[in-house]
């Protein structure tokens, strides 16, 4: 009897480590040919350091301030920005007459009036930011076949999975920049010289951050001196993708300041509630062995 | 609720008056103060009152949520958009109800650990066993269409993919597939549908949930010993002592549920839920939610035909045979023992189970594609025959350890310094609470 359970128990041990083995070879497996690989991104992405990462994580207002520049500069000429509206960037740190002169800036097409016609007006702040193409098949057009991505929760939508232990450390050190991190190191990602012998499909450019292949539609969007900033920060592609990175994060989530204070009081109140708490139960049951 | 002596005794006027016309008062007096439960039990014996809170802010979330969502393919992802951004405290409550689906499987999920170690399911609890595993599967079903309404493209392709599950069903099939969908594709009537049944099914999650407990409370908990109550001495009053120790595990529960909520309230979702659902664009991985990964796991390690059966029906019966195991559980069991504590092999084993789910849930999360569908094979079986070999053989041949008398005797033995003593509630005084 004890026998035949010594050798189940053998047997369990026998595939515990088949199973082990087999993760080495898969493990093995990955080390593909550099010229043609199987697995995207290429390269993982740059982890960056965030003010808005952590339990107390803020934005930086004039990190945002200069991600806005950014895209209405460089960004809006093809990536739509669908559900941020005008008043949201508040959360930038502009007051009402600021974002009111920001949004008259925009025209906005409206109607149809009384009249039944269709008309242009300037921007309130209570609109979205306007698409630079009237439809998706346009834009689809005009950039080559597939439409640029809405750029509204873009930060949310992208991430590189993290794979296994990683994922498990994310927990504690509440890694959730993913997005902004894959962002910054795809705009940074460009003018490599791609391994001897890939192929690199025509009307591409080849970069490897990007998420699905070797190479995206997309050409390089930022370089050195492009944008003016008038708070002396750098000209650079690297703080260009930076300061948008965060500024897409925000549009992605601009509760965020509010969600980690919240948070932060919830904690505090459940650890001196769970302590009250503990406290009774144990005068409730200190006469009671159990 | 069964003993049919209640000791309740109306002290003012008007729980007289109600005692006499429905005594509604003596129900709850009866169920939550007196209700008599095992002294030895644990904090794992907390997550069904932790499983009733997280149902209740479900649904209470839920219907807030609802007063703001549009169900029509062309408006949801928006109006899910737009509850995150304008409504007050909008963000919050999506969070609150999109994780609380999570934290509701992580605690359905110790709970039938909890079940499966400590022999739970055993008689005369198999229809209490039976009830929780319906409500299981109602939640199952919950949670998949409750993860379509935001119609993102995991949403999209995850009901593509799973009701295409139905297909493989031979003759019914296709006919099944087609009224889940209300078309030949995941479209508008789907997502329409989906919404009712998804306001629905909670509130039979919660007419189950009653008769669960309705169960409970004739049969009465078991303990980590599985030894039945003999004696008053065995157990204490539900309130104060359950309730007390019951309240301290629901907090220590939400501050990890509260954790995740304020501070990683992405991390158990799919980057590509915040990308609108878009039926010509299938993406590089479908992956479902995190607590269907093990079932995900074992459909997809059926990769060969066997007889008449392909592989996709296979697949099919693997996944729901893996949750129809569960149903059987108390007539597989052969052991006369019902805890694991007194069951040296059936612990290891158990423990081997668990870290076997885990396995198959990663391996969910990982592409169908080389040695991971080895892996998956392998673990598929073990899945299996945990139920259908270990569980009946090892009742058979296992030698338990010596079991105590009694409950009470357990936890004097336990506890040494009350062995003297008669076996009273003041046995022990200096043990810790």
């Amino acid at each position: 009897m004890k026998k035949i359970l010594t050798s189940l128990a053998l047997l369990g041990l026998v595939v515990a480590g088949t199973w082990m083995s087999s993760a080495g070879a898969i493990a093995a497996e990955e080390e593909h040919n550099a010229a043609a690989p199987t697995h995207f991104p290429i390269n993982e992405p740059k982890e960056m350091s965030w003010s808005f990462a952590g339990p107390f994580g803020t934005y930086d207002k004039a990190q945002l301030q200069r991600g806005l520049k950014v895209y209405k500069e460089v960004c809006s000429a093809c990536h739509s920005m669908n559900l941020v509206a005008f008043r949201t960037l508040e959360g930038l740190g502009y007051s009402e007459a600021q974002i009111k002169t920001l949004a008259a800036g925009y025209t906005i097409h409206d109607g149809p009036n009384d009249a039944g016609d269709m008309f242009d007006r300037p921007g309130k702040p209570s609109d979205h930011f306007p698409a630079p193409f009237p439809n998706e098949q346009a834009a689809a057009s005009a950039n080559g076949g597939a439409a640029p991505p809405d750029m509204s929760l873009l930060a949310k939508a992208r991430g590189v999975e993290r794979g296994f232990p990683r994922f498990i450390f994310d927990i504690f050190t509440q890694y959730a920049q993913g997005g902004p991190d894959y962002i910054h190191s795809l705009l940074t990602g460009y003018d490599q010289t791609p391994p001897a012998g890939m192929v690199i499909p025509e009307g591409t450019h080849y970069n490897p951050y990007f998420l699905s292949g070797v190479s995206l539609k997309m050409p390089k969007p930022l370089s050195d001196g492009q944008v003016t900033y008038d708070d002396g920060s750098p000209q650079t592609v690297d703080q260009y993708a930076r300061d948008v990175s965060a500024f897409l994060m925000f549009a992605a989530e601009p509760h965020l300041e509010d969600r980690k204070k919240t948070g932060f009081r919830v904690m505090i109140f459940l650890l001196l509630f769970g302590a009250l708490v503990y406290m009774t139960k144990r005068r409730v049951w200190a006469d009671v062995a159990h | 609720m069964s003993e049919g002596h209640s000791t309740y005794t109306p002290k003012t006027g008007i729980e007289r008056w109600f005692d006499a016309r429905m005594p509604l008062p003596r129900l709850i007096y009866d169920s939550f103060v007196a209700y008599p439960v095992p002294r030895n039990l644990n904090y794992m014996w907390t997550f069904g009152g932790i499983l009733s809170i997280m149902l209740v802010s479900q649904i209470l979330t839920g219907i807030v949520l609802a007063m703001h969502y549009t169900s029509d393919t062309n408006l949801a992802f928006d109006s899910v958009e737009k509850i995150m951004r304008d409504v007050n405290s909008g963000w919050l409550l999506r969070y609150l109800h999109s994780n609380g689906a999570s934290f509701f499987f992580v605690a359905v999920y110790i709970h039938i650990f909890r079940g499966l170690f400590y022999g739970s399911y055993k008689a005369p609890r198999e229809l209490l066993w039976i009830l929780g595993c319906i409500i299981y599967l109602l939640m199952m079903a919950t949670g998949f269409m409750g993860y379509v309404l935001p119609w993102g493209q995991m949403s999209f392709w995850g009901a593509t993919v799973i009701t295409g599950f139905f297909s493989a069903i031979p003759l019914v099939g296709n006919w099944i597939q087609e009224l889940l969908l209300g078309g030949f594709a995941v479209d508008n009537p789907t997502l329409n549908r989906f919404f009712a049944l998804h306001y629905l099914l909670p509130f039979m999650i919660a007419g189950v949930v009653v008769l669960h407990i309705w169960a409970l409370h004739v049969v009465g908990q078991s303990n980590p010993t599985g030894i039945e109550v003999k004696s008053k001495t065995d157990t204490v009053a539900f309130t104060p002592y359950a309730t007390i120790k019951d309240a301290f595990g629901m907090i220590v529960f939400l501050f990890f549920f509260a954790y995740f909520v304020f501070y990683l309230p992405n991390y158990l979702g799919h980057p590509d839920n915040y990308t609108v659902a878009n039926p010509l664009k299938t993406p590089a991985h479908i992956v479902p939610e995190w607590y269907f990964l093990p079932f995900y796991a074992i459909l997809r390690a059926i990769t060969f035909n066997i007889g008449p059966i392909n592989s996709k029906l296979g697949g099919v019966l693997c996944m729901f045979g893996a949750i129809a195991m569960l149903f059987l559980v108390p007539w597989l069991d052969t052991s006369k023992v019902r805890s694991a504590v007194y069951r040296p092999w059936y612990k290891l084993f158990f423990w081997l189970f668990v870290a076997d789910a885990i396995l198959l849930g990663w391996l969910g999360s990982q592409p169908a594609e080389g040695a991971y569908v080895f892996m998956a094979q392998m673990a598929t079986l073990f899945y299996f025959a945990f139920f259908l070999v270990i569980m009946p053989v090892l009742g058979l041949i296992e030698t338990p350890r010596r079991l105590p008398n009694s409950i009470t005797e357990a936890v004097l033995e336990k506890n040494k310094g009350g062995s003297g003593h008669p076996a009273g509630a003041t046995a022990a005084p200096e043990t810790k609470g």
